[in-house]
């Protein structure tokens, strides 16, 4: 019933074609204006006007409002293609040739929104709370920031000053511990996919998982020590050829830190995996805070390489870009294509057998494994997926930013990372990336923008900047999505629908879930207690 | 290190783990009596105590030209701490996870997140407006004086720790014995009182006691004001202790105290005390592991400093929900509160 009324004003929406066109036309107008030094130069008390950081945000949000109208609205085919490939491709890199601060913003944009998109799949799909995400972020950042970057002479200098025994026996050892343990680990993970675990089982897959992280540090050490000669000449980090191979190691460095993070943690369930995610999220910061010879500590590390790609360059340079922004350019496109390839693996996920097994796990975790979902499995995939999507984007945001610290992966980041996910609406694509912009927006423009502008009223003192109030937004967006629209801003129409199908039926599910340790029942929850505008949404019990 | 120093240093350092670990203990007492009636881990806790202690600080302000008795100052600050967090808490509980009562467990949990990062800013922007970050405590002149020097006249127990040549100051023992008459408030409204029966029935089963003609919701709405008055406490000790916060310091505490809940079992009440201490002990032990290292020859050891002694409580926190997440006193028919 509710669901006949949802469809019905998407189908009869009017056709808006030419209204979107001139919104195209007029916003990037006004984007390719705002973001022109010289043209503003001339035109005086306007110009100064449209360089205000607030009405700049405005312009940029408007511009890429059209994106989202695009998608939204209903429009011939062609328009909507001109709008969001003219956008993209021709409008916010002309804007951002005249304004590199307009690229790197976008830049910054597209790399939330992958992050938000990987934490929707273990949030808003797999319904695990994970409040230690940017630790991935983290691993992705740092991978390459260590290899890239002057820091890696050091490590290796260090190394080759305390080889501490190690040869390239070691490496061989290192290697095959790795191999046969990984192998050990995948051969008893199949065993008890088809029988019970056994104490004998579970015992030797632990020990087969210590026998992997040990392999790895061994096979990395002798690495070190085996390169350690070659410190003199690698004292800007490595090539920034290997910058590709290192892309696709981020991905499975993060991945693997997600497997090994969620092997433990991923048999609690609700609160206490937020809990415990947040403690790892926070371990990984502090030790990235104080492994000195490893991340520089808290002064961070810097200068970090991008990929150097000579056609591209050249390509920049006749578009007329000034050298310094091909870096930036190039990351661009980079970012770009790969929220393309996130995005196709979202929505194939999604539609696949593992989605629709996430699905179930978020709805109910015993109705699923009693259906035949492994939920170990199931649960892991969905860690390492987010993890790698972060990962790739850590490290795109390490050779955007040339410098890294442990600033930069602090809890308050992965909470707005959740605050983009529930803000948009868990498990929907187009959610999550709009949440995305509008919070990226507002913590990078507007915010400071308000800050600026507030800075000389005498009577907010320096203390009370309304600049530095990311805390409360992320907090607003929090709580007042879920008391309000717990849907989010663009629900997944999926979810929109199951969720207004069975009001009546869904105080059920908290019993699912409640009583994470068994100490407590779920009873608390139990009927009579819905309010007819519930939801579960909020993933975990249905 | 010789033997004749080492066990004097390791006397303070267990006496001192005490100290912090009561303040641990009356923080943890916040959560796991939410967590209680609720099942839920109220993350707006640490910024509940972080208002106790930005109360007890205006106090202390106000009062400071003020010529009064020390103790009578410290009762009133921790009196203010008490209404105004409580009564905090129970604002909070009305407006943020009332009106999600049913909800999906998820649902209030980020609530209490969102709720959580609203106080800091709020805390910092009411502060900020007078100019002010970092708040420092103006205690009443004596509070940091050592509580039993080697001049003053020492008797009973003051003289057997200064024997063993642990050295306290006034304020350490001031927050001990404030915990211990929270602790025995505490238990006496819990175990004693015909709303301690009542909230422990909400505890146990919110439904069958509701037909038993209990009103759940102004439990829920007393167990918070419970949680959120010895929130207060815990916040102006903390203050009082460490002489200065701002409206972030609650993090640490407050995972710290979590921790400790977990480690006591969560939802007991001797649990969490019993937590706390240990993790207090276990901080600062972590907080000299260079010399133990120096002792037991490890070198490595040293590059063990003060900033792995908040990892203390995560690692803790981590190990202890893997292997044991029922805590230490936690069993599965827990008296719950």
């Amino acid at each position: 019933m509710t669901a006949a009324l949802q469809q019905k004003p998407r189908a009869s929406a009017p056709d808006r074609t030419i209204l979107l066109v001139l919104f195209f036309i007029v916003t990037s107008a006004f984007l390719l204006v705002s973001h022109n030094g010289d043209l503003l130069g001339q035109m005086g008390p306007v110009g100064t006007a449209l360089k205000n950081p607030i009405v700049e945000a405005l312009m940029v949000s408007l511009f890429l409002a059209n994106i989202l109208f695009a998608y939204l609205w209903k429009a011939a085919p062609w328009a909507r293609a001109l709008v969001s490939v003219g956008s993209l491709l021709f409008v916010l890199p002309a804007a951002g040739r005249e304004d590199t601060s307009l690229l790197d913003l976008s830049i910054q944009i597209m790399i939330f929104a992958a992050l938000a998109l990987g934490l929707n799949i273990v949030v808003g799909l797999a319904g695990l709370l994970d409040l230690g995400y940017v630790a991935f972020f983290a691993v992705g950042a740092y991978t390459w920031g260590i290899v890239g970057s002057p820091r890696f002479a050091e490590i290796l200098k260090y190394f080759g000053e305390n080889p501490g025994g190690t040869n390239s026996g070691t490496l061989a050892i290192g290697l095959v511990l790795t191999a046969v343990t990984a192998a050990s680990m995948l051969y008893i993970s199949r065993l008890t996919a088809r029988t019970a675990p056994t104490a004998a089982t579970t015992w030797s897959f632990r020990l087969a998982s210590v026998g992997v992280v040990a392999g790895v540090i061994l096979t990395v050490r002798a690495l070190l020590v085996l390169l350690a000669p070659q410190a003199d000449g690698l004292a800007n980090g490595l090539n920034a050829g290997f910058f590709w191979l290192f892309l696709a190691l981020s991905i499975f460095a993060a991945a693997a830190v997600g497997v090994l993070i969620g092997l433990p943690v991923l048999k609690l369930k609700g609160d206490y995996l937020a809990i415990i995610t947040l403690g790892l999220g926070e371990v990984i910061r502090v030790l990235a805070n104080n492994l000195d010879l490893y991340s520089a500590g808290s002064q961070g590390i810097t200068p970090i390489k991008s990929a150097s790609v000579p056609w591209f360059d050249a390509a920049a340079g006749a578009l007329g870009f000034a050298p310094d922004q091909y870096y930036l350019l190039f990351l661009y496109a980079l970012v770009l294509v790969m929220i393309g390839l996130i995005l196709t693996v979202n929505v194939r996920l999604d539609r696949s057998r593992i989605g629709r097994a996430w699905i179930a796990i978020r709805d109910d975790e015993v109705a699923a494994q009693a259906m035949g979902v492994p939920l170990m499995q199931t649960k892991l995939i969905a860690f390492a997926t987010g993890a790698s999507f972060a990962g790739v984007m850590g490290m795109i945001f390490a050779a955007k930013q040339q410098f890294i610290s442990p600033e930069s992966f602090v809890l308050n980041q992965s909470i707005a990372i959740l605050s983009m996910v529930i803000l948009g609406g868990m498990g929907s694509f187009p959610g999550v990336i709009l949440g995305a912009a509008v919070v990226t927006l507002l913590n990078l423009r507007i915010l400071p923008g308000l800050g600026e502008a507030t800075a000389n009223i005498s009577w907010i003192p320096q203390q009370a900047n309304p600049g530095q109030l990311q805390r409360l937004i992320f907090g607003a967006i929090l709580v007042a999505m879920m008391l309000l629209r717990p849907e989010g801003l663009l629900p997944n129409r999926r979810r929109q629908l199951e969720l207004h199908h069975d009001d009546n039926q869904e105080d059920e599910s908290a019993q699912g879930n409640a009583g994470a340790l068994g100490t407590a029942s779920g009873d608390v929850y139990s009927a009579g207690y819905a309010p007819a505008k519930e939801d579960d949404k909020a993933g975990g019990s249905r | 290190m010789e033997l004749s120093t080492l066990l004097p240093f390791l006397a303070n350092v267990i006496v001192g783990g005490l100290v912090l670990g009561f303040v641990y203990a009356i923080i943890a007492l916040g959560y796991t009596m939410v967590y209680g009636v609720l099942q839920l881990i109220n993350f707006a806790h640490s910024e509940v105590f972080v208002t106790g202690a930005v109360v007890g600080f205006e106090v202390f302000r106000v009062l400071a030209p003020v010529s009064m008795n020390g103790y009578l100052k410290l009762l009133i600050a921790l009196l203010a701490a008490m209404t105004i967090s409580g009564l905090l808490n129970v604002i909070i509980e009305r407006l943020a996870y009332r009106p999600l009562r049913g909800a999906p467990k998820l649902v209030p949990l980020i609530t209490a997140i969102g709720v959580s990062l609203i106080l800091q800013d709020v805390l910092r922007v009411i502060e900020g407006f007078q100019g002010r970050f970092d708040l420092t405590y103006t205690l009443p002149t004596g509070f940091a004086a050592p509580f039993c020097g080697p001049e003053s006249s020492c008797v009973g127990f003051g003289k057997f720790l200064t024997g063993i040549g642990v050295s306290l100051q006034l304020k350490d023992v001031i927050l001990i014995v404030v915990s211990l008459l929270s602790l025995a408030v505490l238990n006496y409204i819990v175990n004693r009182t015909r709303m301690g029966k009542a909230i422990r029935a909400v505890a146990q089963d919110r439904v069958t006691a509701g037909l038993m003609g209990i009103d759940g919701n102004r439990m829920i709405s007393a167990t918070f004001l419970i949680g959120g008055a010895l929130g207060g406490i815990s916040g102006v000790l903390f203050g009082m202790k460490f002489g200065t916060v701002n409206a972030y310091s609650g993090f640490i505490p407050g995972v710290t105290a979590f921790t400790a809940a977990v480690l006591g079992g969560i939802g007991s009440i001797p649990g969490a005390v019993l937590g706390g201490l240990l993790l207090g002990v276990l901080e600062k032990l972590i907080g000299v592991s260079n010399v133990f290292g120096e002792l037991l020859g490890i070198k490595n050891l040293a590059v063990i400093d003060d900033s792995y002694s908040k990892l203390g409580a995560f690692i803790a926190l981590v190990l202890i929900l893997i292997f044991k997440p029922t805590g230490l006193l936690g069993k599965s028919n827990v008296e719950k509160v």
